[in-house]
């Protein structure tokens, strides 16, 4: 449990490394200025650092461990002990809440990675190759596609049992792949036929070399929007899927299952059920704010005038 | 126009193909099987076997698999498992509740996301157009549950103007006359149309509000604002109707989405649709049943970008439709 999380922060730390030294060798300066005269990039960034932040120092932020229940006060209002009250269990909903964080940025993030890296390669290898392979991944991706997405997922949990954090993650990427491989498909496909690509075939190159060296970065742009857009739709859908007691098993803190549990004293408790949904609200808010911030950055075709 | 017609039938029904076929190996190789409800009391092992003899869940998967295509062309379902009856009747009672709940919360959608969006583009950086972009952005992020559970606290339990869910107050509606019965009806049609439509409206607006704005920096509508024209006309006549296209495409993608979407909404507001059907019949691997689920949400999601794609061709006479 803990083990995963502090890989999953250890991603988003590297992750964003890994944007930071793009941007610099790719026009940082330009895009960067871009970036950060946008309206809501510097919002949703404090916000987003705040919750990392949460995340990361949950143990040392929040008083009570997430699991410990006193009896004493259930469905408790908040008070200063307990600030933003108590749950059915006597559960400290701050401390839950914090906890939660860990999980459900982490299953959005890891999950977004192995979306984006599946949807990259996968469009990478249809737009390159063309012919035969184009046509077997994008008629894949068109079925894929077509079937609802939470069909698939309910359908994949229901039938192979309840899933451990890292299948869900691995489930919520293998199906979230089809919308960005045909993004990376059309931009490879105008790639390829650049007078450079051919130069650096002609010089002998390996195609996946090439595609991962010479044709991919040219669709960073689109692949870091597309997860910082994406990361959002992911925390939704596992919050709905733990909603449904089909996600993150209790009594693990997820801010989905926190909506469950309180769910049956929304009458009486109702800080028990509204507080992680503000929560999920919020943090989804700011990646959406981010998102749109990048995509105008770092993608001029599309920029608002 | 023929041949393009022709090209996305054939497609359409190759993707819908394919997409039961998956489903149809992908529930037939998971672990678990129908006759053996986890909670309850296992039946005996004699009436198991005889169930699946009756059901032909003894032959080969492949024998099954050409069955079930053969039954399929003849337009059979098949037979649900948990509900004991056919399938087509349980899907019959559930399509007309999700296509009023959709149909209702598509059109709240289009309606408050188009003006709002268009409102928005009117006053571009102005102080309403900032405010109105962070609150549809606040609700275009909303978890629907979460929404759907707030309008229950305030709406039914604390103000008590709604019912907390289903489709009809059960005890009382087969007594009351035909407008009490419409009223009935209404009245609980409300909260969960109003969240699917909520959260929908929101993304509709930053959708026509982006598209706007490309529009109204178009050569088109310097022209029209040298000729004169109030500013009114220039937005409305002039950059709307191009600025819609993309969001009549966004109609085509929202309908599988309402199909979808409205899962949760369905569960929380314990509405007898077609989300809470497919479910239903996944957990209880009610494997006729969660085919035809299949099978109808991607029949909804090929017809919903076909008619996208028609719509478009209607409304914008640059595009033609080619195969």
């Amino acid at each position: 449990m803990t083990a995963a999380t502090l890989f999953a922060l250890t991603v988003v730390i590297v992750g964003t490394g890994a944007l930071v030294s793009w941007c610099r060798r790719h026009r940082w300066g330009d895009a960067g200025r871009r970036f950060f005269r946008h309206p809501s990039a510097i919002w949703g960034l404090v916000v987003l650092v705040f919750l990392a932040t949460v995340a990361l120092c949950a143990p040392l932020l929040t008083p009570y461990p997430p699991y410990e229940q006193i009896l004493a006060l259930q469905d408790h209002p908040p008070t200063w002990l307990h600030p933003l009250g108590t749950d059915f269990f006597g559960r400290d909903v701050w401390s839950r809440l914090a906890y939660g964080a860990r999980v459900s940025l982490g299953v959005g993030t890891l999950g977004m990675l192995v979306a984006v890296t599946l949807g990259g390669l996968v469009g990478a290898a249809a737009g390159y190759f063309r012919g035969w392979t184009d046509a077997v991944l994008m008629r894949c991706v068109d079925v894929g596609l077509s079937i609802p997405r939470i069909f698939l997922v309910l359908g994949a949990i229901a039938l192979w049992g309840k899933l451990g954090v890292g299948a869900l993650i691995l489930l919520l990427g293998l199906t979230g792949w089809f919308a960005t491989s045909r993004i990376v498909r059309s931009d490879v496909m105008s790639v390829r036929e650049r007078p450079y690509t051919d130069a650096v075939r002609a010089l002998g190159a390996r195609p996946w070399w090439i595609i991962v060296r010479h044709v991919l970065p040219n669709s960073a742009a689109a692949l870091i929007v597309s997860a910082a857009l994406g990361i959002g739709n992911m925390m939704l859908l596992e919050a709905g899927l733990s909603f449904l007691g089909a996600g993150i098993q209790p009594p693990n803190p997820s801010w989905g299952n926190m909506i469950a549990d309180g769910r049956d004293q929304l009458g009486t408790a109702p800080w028990a059920t509204l507080f992680p949904g503000l929560a999920i609200a919020f943090a989804v808010m700011a990646l959406n704010a981010t998102g749109d911030a990048l995509r105008d950055a770092l993608d001029p075709k599309t920029r608002e005038r | 126009m023929r041949a393009w017609l022709l090209r996305r039938v054939a497609a359409g029904i190759a993707i819908v193909f394919a997409a039961v076929s998956l489903t149809f190996v992908a529930i037939h190789l998971a672990p678990g099987q129908p006759f053996l409800p986890p909670d309850e009391r296992p039946m005996a092992p004699e009436v198991v076997a005889r169930l699946r003899r009756n059901y032909g869940l003894d032959r080969p998967l492949p024998e099954q698999y050409l069955r079930y295509f053969v039954q399929l062309a003849r337009g059979e379902l098949g037979e649900s498992f948990s509900q004991r009856r056919p399938v087509a009747q349980a899907i019959a009672d559930a399509v007309p509740n999700t296509l009023l709940l959709t149909t209702t919360a598509l059109a709240i959608d289009f309606t408050l996301g188009i003006l709002i969006g268009l409102f928005q583009a009117a006053r571009a950086r102005r102080r309403s157009d900032v405010a109105l972009a962070n609150v549809t952005l606040f609700f275009y992020s909303l978890p629907t549950f979460w929404l759907a559970l707030v309008l229950q606290l305030v709406f039914a339990l604390w103000l008590g103007w709604f019912p907390t869910g289903g489709v009809t107050e059960s005890a009382l509606y087969g007594s009351l006359p035909l407008l009490g019965r419409l009223a009935d009806r209404l009245r609980h049609l409300v909260l969960p149309a109003l969240t699917l439509g909520l959260v929908g409206a929101g993304g509709t607006a930053r959708f026509q509000r982006a598209a706007l704005l490309e529009a109204l920096g178009h050569e088109y509508v310097r022209t029209a604002r040298a000729k004169g024209l109030a500013e009114r006309a220039v937005l409305v006549r002039h950059a709307w109707r191009d600025a819609l296209l993309p969001v009549i495409s966004l109609a085509g993608v929202a309908l599988p989405f309402l199909l979808t979407g409205a899962v949760l909404i369905e569960t929380v507001f314990s509405w007898p649709g077609l989300g809470k059907l497919a479910a239903d019949a996944i957990s209880a691997r009610d494997y006729p049943l969660v085919l035809a689920t299949t099978l109808l949400a991607t029949c909804a999601v090929v017809a919903g970008s076909f008619i996208a794609d028609v719509l478009t061709a209607v409304a914008d006479p640059r595009v033609r439709l080619t195969a």
